[in-house]
């Protein structure tokens, strides 16, 4: 087991394992080169904390344990901007106290890495159960315009591996990139492959290639994204929450405003393509679809072979990036199938959104719990109903 | 109880037979940057030496920069460079000057 | 004496314009703030430290105190409003060689910030921290801050403050840092050598800085200029190192207590406390 002590680890335990979620996650941030965690314990996300203070120090990083979440957020942006790849974890009480912060994480174009394991809300709401309320906070929560990514691993191997793939989105599009990840799959056991450090990429953000009298730090490529040097580089850096020209320094009119709200968020839009990724079992022919994310994934995945086991033409789509949301798949989806049924631990979060992108050309039915994952007999009875 | 710039004002007297000349140093330059006063008058008042005032000129911004008090030189100047450190505008700076004559040890 | 000695001579560039960023002088501060002297004084004394301006970050709040990170050319982050220390505690840690200076002001580092600077102080993070402590939030128009003191007149206190004003220097010194200092803007030749005992400080040093604020402070406190706030410091300071920071709180005729009121060798920072973790949990390793 990970977590008992043991002597000679290295950053990437490759091998099997048998452990948790967020025991997943933390190892997938320490075989990616996260080398500085800044947290605070909040169930049921402190396991993940816990094991980067065991790990952490190890491999040579630092875990700080800061007074609140305020003062993670902004802790793991001012070590990435001291060379270190950061990453925080939380769940929904938490996430609000940082979002002020993950904006100016947007504003600064700064990469990191937050986790929120959700867990029931609002407020203080369920902090032992399950609850998948905090997806539209992750898109709508801080103030202002621009686009985020967000994953969602519904198993613990994907916890490790979605973990590898925050950090490398957030050093590629220089941005603060959530997983969010919910109570169950948090504190649930399965089996974990690690492979070797060969099969596990690390993306690194572009290093400016000129001297420091031509630099530009929000100049961007032709990607949208510019290069990123960081304190102690010599290249007497500006960065500033405030909206900034090219220098980085604040010019407060509506030009720059333009130019610069425009271009994050274009960062993201205009990549999408590359950004998204989505599971499709059984889609091809598919009469109804289930659209569902996270732990809930499981048992739609189990209600559909169930459903096929019956003769009925069901599939599922499984959102694995969460924002930037699939519109162009699903509308897609939408012409093919007579029903979506949307499964989630919440009151209708993803199922706006699905309506939203579905405009109208098929049925879309949410069904919602509180506190507690669906079973798959509970999807499987939807899915006949709608035959 | 006089404060120190009062006391100050008030040269001392040399003995006579000291020969001042042997000692005297290029006196320091005091350059301004007209365009950057904003007219806070700190550099005038608070100058030790008193050698500061307000000019009738008036700069781009409207503010009255500073000039050195007719009869007043840089001879006069203490070269303390407190005007320079507490100008809130970068504007007025002083500049020692190399010398052969006199003492330059700092 | 020549003819040239009698008349200032006449230039359009400072000797620390290297220092500044190009382009951004004149800043936005008042006639009569004293920020541009403050700013000016934290470069005079990074040169006489003598640091490799690489190795300095700047790191700034929300305020008009927090716009000098913007005109200094180091690494500089203007961060959100209060939570600069926890931004520098983190350049901090990452290379220990950096010397990170966080300015701001009162309402930035003691309100919405104080949470920060209590634990900063509390776990000797090596950072020098900077407020400039004008008795007001200037920026937003002259609201009350937690600094003022008892019978000021600010646009959200119109009737007069009639709370107690927040002393800062006890709270450092109470919190655990190990270099407290207070000064007031007139002095700046003082301020500057203790901003140089500060930045060779390891370990958490604070320093105020009595700040003028003609606009929003000064002109409803009967102080409408900066020479009349700066006369007014002048008045009422009194020097007096190593006072018991308890004594030290301001209030509208003073006393204003300033000097150095504490100074501690040797505690370990907040740095020094991490790399021993990493070398205990290290040294298990070795064992087997």
């Amino acid at each position: 087991m990970m977590s008992d002590g043991n002597l000679d680890l290295p950053e990437i335990l490759t091998g099997e394992h048998f452990t948790t979620g967020n025991h997943a996650t933390a190892e997938g941030a320490l075989a990616v080169g996260c080398k500085f965690f800044g947290g605070y314990p909040i169930t049921p996300s402190s396991e993940i904390a816990e094991h980067m203070a065991l790990r952490l120090p190890r491999v040579n990083g630092h875990f700080v344990q800061f007074e609140d979440e305020l003062a993670s957020i902004i802790g793991i942006l001012g070590a990435r901007w001291g060379g270190y790849k950061s990453m925080t974890a939380t769940s929904g009480p938490g996430y609000s106290l940082m979002v002020e912060n993950i904006g100016l994480g947007m504003m600064t174009e700064t990469p990191c890495v937050i986790i929120n394991v959700q867990r029931g809300g609002p407020s203080t709401g369920l902090p032992t159960l399950v609850g998948q309320q905090d997806i539209m906070q992750t898109k709508w929560g801080s103030h202002g315009d621009f686009e985020p990514i967000v994953l969602c691993p519904s198993n613990v191997q994907e916890c490790f591996e979605l973990a590898v793939q925050a950090f490398n989105y957030a050093e590629q599009y220089r941005l603060p990139v959530t997983i969010l990840m919910d109570e169950i799959l948090g504190h649930m056991s399965e089996k974990l492959i690690i492979p070797d450090k060969s099969k596990i990429k690390r993306v690194n953000t572009k290093k400016p290639n000129v001297p420091p009298e031509e630099y530009l730090p929000y100049k961007p490529d032709k990607d949208l994204v510019p290069p990123m040097a960081i304190a102690g580089d010599g290249y007497n850096i500006m960065v500033t929450g405030l909206t900034h020209d090219e220098r980085g320094y604040p010019v407060l009119n509506v030009e720059t405003q333009e130019k610069l709200v425009r271009r994050i968020n274009d960062k993201i839009r205009k990549n999408k393509d590359k950004i998204i990724i989505l599971e499709e079992y059984m889609l091809d022919d598919a009469e109804i679809a289930v659209l569902s994310f996270g732990s809930v994934a499981r048992a739609a995945k189990g209600a559909v072979n169930r459903a096929r086991e019956k003769g009925i033409k069901a599939g599922l789509l499984r959102l694995v990036t969460i924002w930037p949301f699939p519109d162009e798949r699903i509308e897609a989806l939408a012409n093919q199938v007579k029903t979506i049924l949307v499964p989630e631990i919440n009151y209708g979060q993803i199922t706006r959104e699905v309506e939203r992108t579905t405009h109208g050309k098929t049925n879309v039915k949410g069904l919602f719990k509180m506190g507690i994952m669906h079973n798959p007999q509970e999807i499987l009875s939807e899915i006949e109903k709608c035959v | 109880m006089k404060s120190s710039l009062e006391r100050r004002r008030k040269k001392p007297e040399w003995p006579a037979f000291t020969n001042l000349d042997e000692y005297k140093t290029t006196p320091s330059q005091v350059y301004i940057i007209k365009e950057r006063c904003k007219e806070c008058e700190w550099c005038i008042i608070y100058c030790p030496e008193q050698i500061l005032e307000k000019s009738d000129e008036i700069n781009v911004k409207g503010y009255h920069h500073p000039k050195l008090i007719d009869g007043k030189s840089f001879e006069d100047c203490a070269e303390c460079h407190f005007c320079e450190l507490i100008c809130p505008e970068f504007a007025i700076y002083v500049v020692k000057q190399d010398d052969e004559r006199g003492n330059n040890d700092e | 004496m020549a003819e040239e000695d009698r008349e200032l001579i006449e230039s359009h560039e400072h000797p620390l314009d290297g220092y500044l960023r190009e382009g951004r002088i004149p800043h936005i501060f008042c006639p009569g703030c004293s920020l541009g002297s403050i700013t000016n004084v934290i470069i005079e004394a990074i040169n006489e430290v003598g640091f490799d301006p690489k190795k300095v970050s700047v790191v700034s709040g929300i305020g008009c105190t927090g716009r000098i990170s913007g005109y200094l050319n180091y690494d500089s982050f203007h961060t959100t409003h209060g939570r600069s220390i926890p931004f520098a505690i983190s350049l901090s840690i990452t290379d220990p060689e950096r010397k990170v200076i966080v300015i701001s002001g009162d309402g930035d580092l003691f309100a919405i910030g104080g949470n920060h600077f209590i634990h900063a102080a509390r776990r000797n993070a090596d950072i020098t921290v900077i407020c400039v402590n004008n008795f007001n939030y200037g920026m937003t128009g002259g609201q009350v801050g937690p600094t003022s003191y008892m019978g000021q007149v600010q646009t959200t206190a119109p009737y007069g403050f009639n709370e107690e004003s927040f002393n800062l220097p006890h709270l450092a010194a109470t919190c655990g840092a190990v270099y407290v200092a207070r000064w007031t803007a007139l002095d700046v030749r003082r301020i500057k050598d203790s901003f140089v005992e500060a930045f060779k400080k390891k370990g958490f040093s604070f320093v105020e800085v009595l700040g003028s604020c003609p606009t929003t402070f000064g002109r409803r406190n009967q102080l409408a200029e900066g020479k009349k706030i700066l006369q007014h410091f002048a008045d009422h300071t009194v020097l007096k190192h190593d006072a018991d920071p308890k004594e030290t709180k301001i209030e509208k005729n003073g006393p204003f207590i300033v000097g150095k009121f504490v100074d501690i060798e040797d505690k370990p920072t907040l740095t020094d406390n991490l790399l021993a973790i990493q070398r205990i949990s290290q040294a298990s390793d070795k064992k087997s």
